[in-house]
C-alpha cells in the first residue's frame, strides 16, 4: 500500500483504520467488499453443488439440510448485494475515485467518511456472527417477506432473522452517511474550472446512485423498524389478524429493491464509460445523451416497484400500470447501450485486461436487459414469475454489474491504488476464466426456469416436472460453470496479491488516460495533489485533432 | 416455444406461449443486432499503426442517426410487446370466464388442501370433500379457485396450466383456470414458505367426466377410500420425515 | 484531524458545504418520515376502528408539546442570528434554552406514555397504537439526538468556535419540529 508516511506520529492502527483518508477508506471497503464476496461465493458453491447433487455430501460443508439450504440462499443475495456489490462499486470506487477526479484533497467530511466505514464494518461483522447464533442465519430470503421473517415460529430462524434486519439496518445508515458525503463533495469541491459536464462519468453516476439510494431506502429503515417490533415486541405490522398487512412489506421493500438495482448499476456503467474512452481512445459518444438518459432512468425507475408483486395478490389492474412504466424503463437505458456501442465507432481500441471486462459488460448486460421484458410484460410473467428464469435474468445483470465492472474498475484503478501494474497476461487468464464459465452458468438456467424450476427449493424430487433427467444435467452443468468459474478466480487473486509486491512499478499515467487521477504520483500521497489542479476541458478529449499526443488531460492549459 | 420445455394444459397456457415467442423473437433480433455491432465496431477498429481515432462527439447528425432510428424502432417493439401482454394479462388475471365449478385451495407450512363440492355440487355442505396434495379436476371445465394461505405467503403454482397465484394470509384470492389435456401435473409453492417449501409439492389431476364421476363416487364414500392407496398421510409423514432429516 | 481539509473549504455551488449537508440528511430523514407516515395514512383509511382509539391520546399535553417545540425552535433562530453576529456566548446561552425545550417536551411525552401504559396501551395493543409509538418514539430519538448536538455545539460555539454550525444544527431543529407538527393533528386531532 502507499508508501509515504504523512504524520511520523501515525501508528498503523492509526493510519490503517482510524485514517479519515479517502484512499485508505476506500481501501478498507475494497478489502471489506472481497472479503464478504469470498463468503458469498463460498455459499453459491454449496447451493449449486446441492442443486447437482442433491443430498449428498458437499465438500468443505456437508450434509445441507433444507434449513440450511434456505439459509445459505437468503445470505447468498444479502451479502452479494449489500455487502459486495454496495461497498465495492459505491463505496470503494466512490471514496477512492470523487476526491481525485474532482481535484481536491479528501472528501468534504473526512470524519463522516471514516464513520459510514466503522458502521459498515459493525453491519458486516453482525452478518457473519449471525451464522453463529442458535438456529443459524436467518432464511426467509433477501426479500424477507413477512409473515414469515416475522415469526420465528415459521421461519426457525428467530435470532438469525432479528439480526438479519439490524446488519441490514446498520448497513443502510453506513450508506446514507457516505452518500451524503459523496453528493456534497461533488457538488462543492470540484477544482476551479471543471463544470457540470467536465465531470468524468463514474463520479456522476456514483452521485446519482447515492441520491437514489437516500430517496429509496427511508421508507424501508422504518419498514424494517416495524418489522424487527414484529419479531421482537409483538405488534402486528405485517400480520393480517391483527390489522397489519403483509403487501405492506412487499411494497417497502420493492419501493427500494428496484431503484437499488440501479443504484449498483450505475456506478458500473460509470466505470465502463472510463474504460470504454480511455482503451478505444474515444470521446464518449454523445456525453450530455447519456446524461439525461440516466436521469431518465433514476427518475422512472421509481414508478416501476411492484413489477416484482404482479401475482403477489396486489390489484390485477395495477399491473398494467407497472408493466407499462417497465417497458418505459427500457427506453433510456437501450439508449445508452447503443450510445456505448457507438462510442467504439472510430476508435483505436486496445484491448488490455480492463478494456475486456468493459466490452464484455456491454455485451452481457444486454442480455440480461432483454430477458426482462420477459418478466416485465405481465402477462409472461404469471408463467415465469419466481422461476429460475428470474434467476437467469438478474445475474446476468448483477454480475456484470459486481464481477465485470468492478474487475474492469480495479483492472484498470490497480496501478493508481497500488503504484504497481498487475500482470495483463494473467488478467486475460482471469478474463476469460470468468466470463465464459459466467455464460455456462446461466444460461442452462434460463432453460430450467422456462421448464418451471420454482426458486428456492433445496430439491425437486417431489416434482415430477422438474425431476425430469435433462433438467438435472442443466443444474448439473450450471454446477459445473460455478465450479470452473470459481476456481478461475485464484488467478485473480494470486495477481492482485502478488503484484502487490513484484508487479511493474507504475508511472503516473500508464494508460495515457484524461481524468485529473492520473496527473498524481501513483500511488498519490496524502493530500493527493502537490498543487490543486485547474480544469480547461471535458474528461474525455482523445484523438483531438491537430494535436500531437491522442489524448489531452484535463488540466493541461491551451 | 415455451410448449418445447413444458407441456401446456389448459387454455391460457398457449395465450402466454405466444406471448413468450413474440417477444423472445423481437428482443432476440434486436439482441443479435447490438451484439453484432458491439463486436464489429470492437474488430474493426482495434488498434492498427498509423490509423488515428476519428474526434467524434456524438453530436454529428450524420452519425447520431445510428443510435436514434434504431431506438424508435425499439420503442416501436416494445409497444408491439406491451400491447399483447396486456391483453394476455386482462384475459387471465382481470376477466371472469363464466364459471362451472369452484374449489377452495389452501397453502399452509407444508402442504396444499382443497376443499370441492361433494355430489350435491354445492360448497360448505356435509359431503364436501377435501384432499390434501391432490387435486382432481375435470378436463374442459372451467373452475374458479378461491385461495387463502393458513399461514405465511405462499404461491400456488402449476406450471403447465401456466397458473401461478400469491397466497396471503387473511385474504382470499380467486381467479380461474380450465384444464385442456387430461394428464397428473405439478402443483408448486413457488414463494419461500419455510425449511419445508421443497416438499410443498401436489398434484393435479385433470381426469375425464367419466373418471372424474368415477373419482367423486369413491372420494365421497370413506369406505372405499379407505382401501385405496393412503394419499394424503403418506406425503404428510414423508414431509415430517424429509424435515427432520 | 485538526487541520480542515481544502475540500472541505470549496463551495462551487455557492452553498457552504455544511449547509448543504444539512440539507441532504434532512431530505433522506424526509423520506424515511414520509415513507412512515404515508403508510400510517393509508392504513389509518382503511381501519376506521382506529379513530375509537385514538381518543386516548391527550390532545392538550400533544398541544402543549407542539408550543413547547414552536418556542425552542424560535430560540434557534435567535441562536442563528447571534452566530451570524459572531457573538458566540449569546448564541450558546439561546442552543441551550433550545435544547431545553427539548428536553421539556421530551418531559411531557414521558409524562403522555407513561399515563397511557398505565391504561393499559402498549406498543401491541393494535395497529394505532403500535404505529402511534413507532411515530412518537422516532420522532422522540431525533429529538434526543438533535439536544445532544444542540448541546455540543453550542459548547463550542461558547468559546466563538464553528460558529457554521449553530446554522446547521438550528435546521435541523426545525426539522424535528416540522415532524412533529405533521404528527400531532394526524395522531391526536384525526380521530
Amino acid at each position: 500500500m502507499s508508501t509515504q508516511v504523512p504524520h511520523a506520529e501515525q501508528g498503523i492502527f492509526q493510519k490503517y483504520f482510524w485514517s479519515t483518508d479517502h484512499k485508505i477508506i476506500a481501501m478498507q471497503y475494497l478489502f471489506t467488499g472481497m472479503a464478504m464476496g469470498l463468503i458469498g461465493g463460498y455459499l453459491a458453491y454449496v447451493f449449486r453443488m446441492q442443486l447437482a447433487f442433491p443430498g449428498h455430501s458437499v465438500p468443505g460443508f456437508g450434509i445441507v439440510t433444507p434449513g440450511e439450504y434456505n439459509t445459505v440462499v437468503t445470505m447468498h443475495g444479502s451479502i452479494m448485494i449489500f455487502w459486495v456489490a454496495m461497498p465495492v462499486l459505491i463505496a470503494a470506487f466512490g471514496n477512492f475515485l470523487i476526491p481525485l477526479m474532482i481535484g481536491c484533497d479528501d472528501m468534504a467530511f473526512p470524519r463522516i467518511n471514516r464513520l459510514s466505514y466503522q458502521i459498515f464494518l459493525l453491519s458486516a461483522v453482525v452478518l457473519v456472527a449471525s451464522f453463529l447464533v442458535k438456529g443459524g442465519a436467518f432464511g426467509g430470503a433477501w426479500t424477507s417477506y413477512p409473515p414469515l421473517s416475522a415469526s420465528g415460529a415459521y421461519n426457525l430462524t428467530p435470532l438469525g432473522a432479528s439480526l438479519w434486519l439490524v446488519a441490514v439496518a446498520l448497513e443502510f445508515v453506513a450508506f446514507l452517511l457516505g452518500g451524503v458525503n459523496f453528493i456534497v463533495t461533488a457538488m462543492n469541491s470540484r477544482a476551479p474550472g471543471m463544470t457540470m459536464y467536465d465531470i468524468p462519468m463514474v463520479v456522476w453516476m456514483i452521485v446519482l446512485a447515492s441520491i437514489m439510494f437516500m430517496a429509496s431506502v427511508g421508507p424501508l429503515i422504518a419498514g424494517a423498524v416495524m418489522l424487527l417490533f414484529d419479531q421482537t415486541l409483538k405488534t402486528g405490522f405485517y400480520d393480517p389478524a391483527r390489522g397489519g398487512d403483509p403487501l405492506l412489506w412487499q411494497h417497502l421493500f420493492w419501493f427500494f429493491g428496484h431503484p437499488e438495482v440501479y443504484v449498483v448499476l450505475l456506478p458500473a456503467i460509470g466505470i465502463v464509460a472510463e474504460l470504454l474512452t480511455v482503451f478505444a481512445r474515444k470521446k464518449l459518444f454523445g456525453y450530455k445523451t447519456i446524461l439525461y438518459t440516466t436521469w431518465a432512468t433514476v427518475i422512472i425507475s421509481f414508478l416501476v416497484w411492484a413489477h416484482h408483486q404482479f401475482v403477489a395478490g396486489i390489484d390485477p389492474r395495477m399491473a398494467n400500470i407497472f408493466s407499462v412504466t417497465t417497458l418505459l424503463v427500457s427506453v433510456p437505458i437501450t439508449e445508452m447501450v447503443f450510445l456505448y456501442i457507438a462510442t467504439l465507432y472510430g476508435g483505436s481500441i486496445r484491448f488490455h485486461t480492463p478494456m475486456l471486462w468493459a466490452v464484455a459488460f456491454v455485451a452481457e448486460f444486454m442480455i440480461g436487459g432483454v430477458t426482462g421484458i420477459f418478466l416485465g410484460a405481465s402477462g409472461t410473467d404469471i408463467y415465469l414469475h419466481d422461476t429460475y428464469f428470474v434467476i437467469a435474468h438478474f445475474h446476468y445483470t448483477f454480475v456484470p454489474i459486481a464481477i465485470f465492472s468492478v474487475f474492469g474498475g480495479l483492472t484498470y484503478w490497480y496501478p493508481k491504488m497500488f503504484g504497481r501494474m498487475l500482470n495483463d497476461t494473467l488478467g486475460k487468464v482471469h478474463f476469460w476464466g470468468t466470463a465464459i464459465p459466467f455464460n455456462l452458468i446461466f444460461i442452462p438456467l434460463f432453460i430450467t426456469g422456462a421448464a418451471g424450476d420454482q426458486r428456492r427449493t433445496y430439491n425437486y424430487a417431489l416434482f415430477a416436472e422438474q425431476s425430469r433427467p435433462v433438467l438435472q444435467h442443466l443444474r448439473m452443468f450450471a454446477t459445473f460453470g460455478l465450479l470452473v468459474m470459481l476456481l478461475f478466480q485464484l488467478v485473480f487473486l494470486f495477481n492482485f496479491f502478488w503484484s502487490l509486491r513484484h508487479g511493474r512499478r507504475a508511472e503516473a499515467n500508464p494508460w495515457m488516460a484524461n481524468t485529473l487521477e492520473w496527473t498524481v504520483p501513483s500511488p498519490p500521497p496524502h493530500g493527493n495533489f502537490a498543487k490543486l489542479p485547474t480544469v480547461y476541458r471535458g474528461p474525455y478529449e482523445y484523438g483531438v485533432p491537430g494535436r500531437i499526443d491522442d489524448y489531452w488531460p484535463q488540466d493541461v492549459p491551451n | 416455444m415455451l410448449e418445447r420445455y413444458l407441456t401446456g394444459a389448459s387454455t391460457y397456457a398457449h395465450s402466454i406461449d405466444h406471448l413468450f415467442l413474440l417477444i423472445a423473437a423481437l428482443v432476440g433480433f434486436w439482441l443479435i443486432v447490438a451484439e453484432i455491432a458491439l463486436f464489429w465496431l470492437s474488430f474493426k477498429f482495434r488498434r492498427k499503426q498509423g490509423r488515428p481515432t476519428q474526434y467524434v462527439t456524438g453530436e454529428e447528425k450524420h452519425l447520431a442517426r445510428w443510435v436514434t432510428i434504431p431506438h424508435l424502432l425499439v420503442i416501436v417493439c416494445d409497444i408491439v410487446i406491451l400491447v399483447p401482454a396486456l391483453i394476455v394479462w386482462f384475459n387471465i388475471k382481470q376477466t371472469n370466464p363464466p364459471i362451472e365449478q369452484t374449489v377452495r385451495v389452501f397453502g399452509q407450512q407444508w402442504a396444499w388442501s382443497f376443499q370441492q363440492p361433494g355430489p350435491d355440487g354445492i360448497l360448505d355442505t356435509a359431503d364436501d370433500i377435501r384432499t390434501v396434495g391432490e387435486l382432481h379436476v375435470t378436463v374442459n371445465t372451467t373452475y374458479r379457485f378461491e385461495l387463502r394461505s393458513r399461514d405465511v405467503v405462499h404461491s400456488f403454482a402449476v406450471p403447465s396450466f401456466r397458473l401461478k397465484q400469491d397466497a396471503l394470509p387473511g385474504r382470499t384470492i380467486s381467479g380461474w383456470f380450465r384444464p385442456n389435456r387430461v394428464g397428473t401435473y405439478d402443483i408448486q409453492c413457488t414463494q419461500i414458505c419455510g425449511i419445508g417449501h421443497a416438499l410443498m409439492a401436489g398434484r393435479v389431476i385433470v381426469e375425464t367426466p367419466q373418471e372424474h364421476a368415477a373419482w367423486l363416487i369413491r372420494a365421497s364414500n370413506p369406505a372405499l377410500a379407505e382401501r385405496e392407496s393412503p394419499p394424503a398421510s403418506a406425503t404428510g409423514a414423508s414431509i415430517v420425515a424429509e424435515v427432520r432429516r | 484531524m485538526s487541520t480542515r481539509p481544502i475540500s472541505n473549504t470549496r463551495s462551487v455551488t455557492g452553498i457552504p458545504s455544511a449547509r448543504l449537508i444539512t440539507w441532504w440528511v434532512i431530505a433522506s430523514e424526509i423520506v424515511i418520515f414520509g415513507g412512515l407516515l404515508a403508510t400510517y395514512v393509508m392504513h389509518n383509511l382503511g381501519h376506521p376502528e382506529w379513530r375509537a382509539a385514538a381518543m386516548h391520546t391527550n390532545t392538550w399535553l400533544g398541544a402543549l408539546n407542539t408550543f413547547v417545540l414552536l418556542t425552542s425552535s424560535l430560540s434557534a433562530v435567535l441562536a442563528f442570528k447571534a452566530a451570524d453576529t459572531l457573538d458566540g456566548a449569546k448564541a450558546a446561552k439561546f442552543l441551550r434554552l433550545t435544547a431545553l425545550g427539548g428536553t421539556i417536551f421530551l418531559v411531557i411525552k414521558g409524562i403522555e406514555w407513561t399515563r397511557e401504559i398505565h391504561e393499559g396501551f402498549v406498543l401491541s395493543s393494535g395497529g394505532f397504537w403500535s404505529f402511534y409509538y413507532v411515530l412518537t418514539g422516532l420522532h422522540g430519538l431525533h429529538v434526543l439526538a438533535g439536544m445532544i448536538i444542540l448541546l455540543v455545539v453550542a459548547a463550542d460555539a461558547a468559546k466563538n468556535r464553528e460558529l457554521q454550525r449553530v446554522e446547521c444544527i438550528g435546521l435541523y431543529w426545525h426539522f424535528v419540529d416540522i415532524v412533529w407538527i405533521f404528527l400531532f393533528p394526524l395522531l391526536y386531532i384525526a380521530r
